[in-house]
């Protein structure tokens, strides 16, 4: 079995100062094993996405992070009211979002199209009133073009 | 890893060992072993906080004293803009400069000069639009050290300029030679610094091979002597000014941000806000801002340790000064000097790295992980360490033992105790005649 590490975390619902932790706990995890500046960055900005998107739309969640040597897999799993159309919503600009969290800069619609441009790997499953989970993976070793 | 140079010393004999430098320094680059203070080399960045904290003044600066002028046959004094803020009631700063000639300098070169040229050389590198947006400037030098060992993906955002003082000492090393025909190495360009991050910056610096700065003084040490020189009227009737408003504002944070009349700026001070600005950077969270000015030091430069005045009264004093000046006095021409611009690439030091295989680096974290959680938790930083943490990672990469925390020692003494008592009763009672009263 390969080397892996696992981290968890429980994203509080409704709280935009807290935003951010896990993804920067991950961040600070990943330049200790040493991967590449960009895989780092690919990671994060996904990671932060998710998270934001589990603080406005889902009230909270959990983000399991497992890092190997190839890859680094992130589930991210909320109880929300889910996503009704999921093609619409990995189209950039659409957004649910309500006025006061757009006033806060958030809510522009680009969540999923970001996700999707800084991984290798995205799914999202979604039932209507049970939430979503959306799986995203990087490679350590980049099998594609550098997102820029 | 090439070996760190730093500006911060220890004196031995104040250290107490106490914990109050640990637990401040942002990099968290201090541990106490043996009792005394000691700097992890490749994770400090000279910011100068644990000169800041220390009860003990234990932690010292490193400058060079004033005698190093002796060094040379002519003598060049570069004032940093922040040393315009350190005097009461003044609002010439002609007075400033004549009393450093007539402490000795044969001449004077303002840093403030050269912060307008790099001003400008901004300006018209931003209009080009060929750097990465935010650009993040790069004269302090503490926050280049900080982005090269923490921030690799923000290095190329980092402006390819030379600090101003960097480029004042190579015009004013120029000039000099020749204003005199006398050969650069019997000229000597004195930076007057607020900043002890510049000492390492020359002895080690980013950005370029050789730093053409011969010596650091500090303004505290500067100062008493001006003040002996600085009564009006006093001095040759020569004028020495050369910069303008701009120039000058250098001298507390976002003045360089405002020399570049663009809206579109954030400019931040202290460390901690820094390091804030730079991990929001990192994640992209900045979207509309063109340019970034960041500053070690609370209040920018003028709350360097080398300083005399309250950072905040001297940011007021500094405004004071350059209320009558012009807008600004220097501008670099059609291109930009070739001497301003960076002539080394950054490189990134991976100094948080625990190994250079990953998986062994993967092996080692879990092993963090899981140290940490016999620790209590309160980061108390008894052992040495400013927090658990540190302190596991420590235990793996092989610098201390998991004794070292105070409270797994109790638990360990508590459970001895408690084995000890467990066998009171089974122990032979000791024969009566051969107790000593």
């Amino acid at each position: 079995m390969s080397q892996a590490i696992s981290f968890h975390y429980d994203v509080p619902g409704d709280d935009f100062t807290r935003a951010g932790e896990a993804s920067s706990g991950v961040k600070k995890a990943l330049k200790q094993v040493g991967l590449a500046p960009d895989i780092i960055r690919n990671v994060a900005i996904a990671m932060y996405e998710g998270e934001i998107n589990m603080v406005i739309h889902a009230g909270g969640g959990q983000i399991d992070v497992d890092i190997t040597p190839d890859a680094v897999r992130m589930v991210l799993k909320d109880q929300g009211p889910g996503i009704k159309d999921i093609s619409l919503a990995m189209q950039e600009g659409w957004s649910t979002a309500p006025d006061d969290v757009r006033s806060l800069g958030f809510g522009a619609g680009m969540g999923l199209p970001n996700m999707k441009k800084y991984t290798d790997e995205m799914t999202v499953e979604s039932t209507v009133g049970v939430g979503t989970t959306v799986t995203m993976t990087v490679f350590t070793h980049p099998q594609r073009e550098a997102v820029s | 890893m090439s070996e760190f140079f730093h500006s911060v010393t220890l004196d031995q004999d104040l250290c107490h060992g106490c914990i109050n430098c640990v637990k401040r320094c942002p990099t968290e680059a201090i541990r106490v072993r043996d009792g005394k203070a000691k700097i992890l080399s490749d994770r400090c960045i000279d910011c100068g906080e644990c000169i800041r904290i220390c009860p003990h003044h234990a932690k010292k600066p490193i400058f060079d004293p004033l005698s190093v002028m002796d060094q040379y046959k002519y003598t060049v004094a570069l004032p940093a803009p922040s040393l315009y803020g350190q005097f009461n009631n003044l609002d010439d700063v002609e007075i400033i400069l004549r009393a450093l000639i007539d402490m000795g300098f044969d001449a004077v070169f303002e840093v403030s000069r050269a912060a307008e040229l790099v001003s400008d050389a901004t300006r018209k590198m931003l209009s080009e639009g060929q750097l990465p947006r935010p650009v993040i400037s790069s004269a302090c030098p503490a926050v280049v050290r900080l982005v090269r060992v923490r921030f690799p993906d923000l290095i190329q955002h980092l402006l390819p300029l030379q600090a101003p003082v960097e480029v004042a000492a190579r015009l004013a090393k120029k000039e000099a030679a020749e204003r005199t025909g006398l050969p650069p190495e019997k000229i000597g360009c004195i930076f007057i610094s607020p900043c002890a991050a510049k000492v390492t910056a020359v002895k080690m610096p980013l950005g370029t091979i050789k730093s053409a700065i011969d010596g650091v003084v500090a303004i505290r040490d500067v100062y008493p002597q001006m003040l002996r020189y600085m009564k009006e009227g006093v001095g040759s009737g020569e004028e020495y000014l050369s910069s303008g408003r701009m120039g000058i504002g250098w001298g507390s944070s976002g003045g360089e941000s405002a020399a570049l009349l663009n809206d579109r700026y954030l400019a931040a001070d202290g460390i901690e806000n820094v390091i804030r600005v730079l991990e929001d950077l990192e994640d992209e969270k900045l979207g509309s801002v063109d340019f970034v000015e960041l500053n070690a030091c609370s209040g920018g430069c003028v709350g360097g340790v080398l300083t005399v005045e309250n950072p905040y009264i001297a940011k007021a004093k500094l405004k004071r000064v350059r209320k009558y000046l012009p807008v600004s006095c220097n501008r670099v021409g059609d291109g930009i000097p070739r001497q301003m611009k960076f002539d080394q690439e950054i490189q990134y030091e991976p100094v948080l790295q625990l190994d250079e295989d990953i998986t062994v680096a993967l092996r080692k974290l879990s092993q963090i992980e899981e140290i940490s959680h016999q620790f209590s938790g309160l980061d108390c930083a008894a052992c040495g360490a400013p927090s658990c943490k540190a302190l596991a990672e420590d235990v793996v990469r092989g610098y201390n033992t998991p004794d070292a925390c105070v409270f797994l020692l109790k638990n360990k003494m508590q459970s001895l105790a408690n084995a000890a008592c467990e066998q009171e009763g089974k122990i032979p009672a000791v024969p009566l005649g051969d107790r000593r009263e």
